[in-house]
């Protein structure tokens, strides 16, 4: 592999970690809140995909505007999720809602197949795409594209989470939600936010996919879904940088593994990958130590 | 000003707390002693709403808030120092401090609670940009009792602010809640202290095994000889 062709790889290998992260932050806000692996988020990522695929479609609507249907329709989706098949179990074992979760993936993925068969459907190609030449590398439209929203949807998110007062309450709440509740924050309320705001970024990327890929299924959500929830325990589950870092960190490694002949293996590569880390980093990249209070 | 009427908590099917009932007057420190796990905590998570109760009412200023979720009673100006500090480890003192202040919408009033509790706890100010976790034990009491001033709270739930403290800290915080107490801020204190508790209190409550089974003047409880069986060391 020369230069080149390796610079061209890190850059598609950067795309791709930059959709798997923007799945990613939503397993990882979630856990860092209430100790769930929302396993439904792949499918929440699958949804927000065929969304944008109606908006173009059915509504011949532009991609700006199918991005942000999408993202909203998930929004509403994952806080009912929340609402319907987690809260309900808050109080229980912590297996109860883990597997309520399941349900709700398997609920959504046969729900999916029954509307458009189980067949991919192709994302109607909204931009005409063009390749441009940067030096030694070359990147489509589409690339630049993905490449932008994530690192918006990123940075917003950082900024709210940072000096918002909701993403202040957040961060509190993750920290110690009774002790949070004794601040007068809503616990209950920043928990639907932070579903929101996961199934939203989750839906970004279900759309930013479809297009790049050109093909939308019902099943997408399962190897993508599995394969950011690596991404968010590699980088560290409960840490948004970690899931940033994370997902990039899976997305250049899977992609340098397909050039380098193991393209086999494709899928196999973040598991691989998450078993050698957490051998040696068992808090993932940017974990915290877990602290036990006695 | 606090009144709680025969409650009763369970966890599963332990009954944590057999029927407590007790009051706290406007203006006074009250104060819960009791042994570990007599259910004194639970009581007090109990009032905060943080737990349910299985019976019995809670009122606060005349309003029933049993079963009121936590941010709402806090809204009403009740809020905890809860046992072993629980501060936000992993931010800055400042914004520690910022949450504890989460309801109220006026930024410069909010400023100016701040400088209030700069004030009275300089260490703080020293180190304000430092997170929380870095504290040592004495700075983070303070950081957890200057944070809940921030709600600018009519009635103060302390539990345990002397837990694995020197005794010459434990003596500052004391003084301190004299101090808050004597500025207007009704307090109830839960200790396994029982002399200093005693000392500083005007009422008190000694809870065995989630029962009251003495109560009275805290001057007559220090002298009573039951108290000073079991809990002064004779």
């Amino acid at each position: 592999m020369d230069a080149s062709m390796l610079s061209q790889q890190i850059l598609n290998g950067i795309t791709l970690g930059a959709t798997y992260a923007l799945i990613a932050l939503g397993y990882t806000m979630v856990y860092g809140i209430i100790q769930l692996i929302n396993f439904a988020h792949g499918e929440i990522y699958m949804v927000g995909a065929f969304v944008g695929v109606l908006m173009v479609t059915v509504f011949q609507q532009g991609l700006l505007f199918s991005l942000a249907a999408a993202m909203l329709a998930c929004m509403v989706m994952g806080v009912t999720i929340e609402r319907i098949a987690y809260r309900p179990l808050r109080r229980s074992t912590r297996l109860a809602p883990l597997i309520s979760a399941i349900g709700v993936s398997i609920f959504l993925q046969t729900l999916m197949t029954k509307i458009k068969g189980p067949q991919p459907v192709a994302f109607p190609q909204v931009i005409n795409d063009a390749l441009y030449k940067i030096g030694p590398v070359e990147i489509s439209k589409v690339q630049i594209l993905i490449l932008i929203v994530a690192s918006l949807l990123m940075a917003t998110l950082h900024f709210i989470v940072k000096y918002v007062k909701i993403g202040k309450a957040m961060r509190a709440a993750s920290e110690d939600y009774d002790t949070a509740a004794l601040m007068g924050i809503n616990v209950n309320r920043v928990i639907s936010f932070t579903f929101a705001i996961g199934s939203a970024l989750a839906a970004a990327g279900g759309v930013l996919v479809g297009l790049y890929f050109n093909s939308v299924s019902p099943f997408m959500g399962v190897s993508a879904g599995l394969k950011a929830f690596c991404a968010a325990v590699l980088g560290g589950i409960g840490s948004i940088p970690g899931a940033m870092l994370g997902g990039i960190f899976l997305g250049v490694a899977e992609t340098l593994g397909i050039a380098g002949g193991f393209d086999m293996y494709k899928d196999a590569i973040a598991f691989t990958l998450l078993i050698i880390v957490l051998l040696f980093r068992p808090t993932g990249l940017l974990g915290r130590p877990i602290q036990r209070k006695v | 000003m606090l009144k709680v009427e025969d409650v009763h908590v369970y966890y599963g099917a332990i009954h944590a707390i057999k029927g407590i009932s007790l009051e706290v007057p406007q203006g006074q420190i009250v104060t819960l002693i009791g042994a570990n796990g007599a259910g004194k905590t639970s009581a007090l998570n109990t009032i905060c709403g943080l737990i349910k109760p299985k019976s019995g009412r809670i009122f606060f200023e005349g309003k029933d808030i049993t079963g009121v979720p936590t941010q709402e009673i806090v809204k009403l100006g009740l809020t905890q120092v809860p046992e072993g500090r629980r501060i936000f480890a992993n931010m800055p003192i400042y914004e520690n401090l910022e949450l504890g202040a989460f309801l109220n919408k006026n930024k410069k009033e909010v400023a100016q609670d701040m400088e209030k509790v700069y004030t009275r706890f300089p260490r703080l100010r020293e180190r304000k940009n430092q997170l929380a976790g870095s504290l040592s034990g004495g700075e983070q009491q303070m950081l957890a009792m200057g944070r809940a001033l921030m709600s600018k709270p009519r009635l103060l739930l302390l539990d345990e602010p002397s837990m694995g403290l020197s005794p010459i800290l434990v003596k500052e915080i004391f003084s301190i809640i004299k101090e808050l107490n004597e500025q207007g801020t009704t307090i109830l204190l839960v200790e396994q202290n029982a002399k200093m508790s005693l000392s500083i209190a005007h009422k008190g409550y000694v809870v065995e095994t989630g029962r009251i089974v003495l109560a009275g003047d805290a001057k007559e409880l220090l002298e009573s000889p039951e108290v000073k069986k079991a809990y002064l060391g004779g």
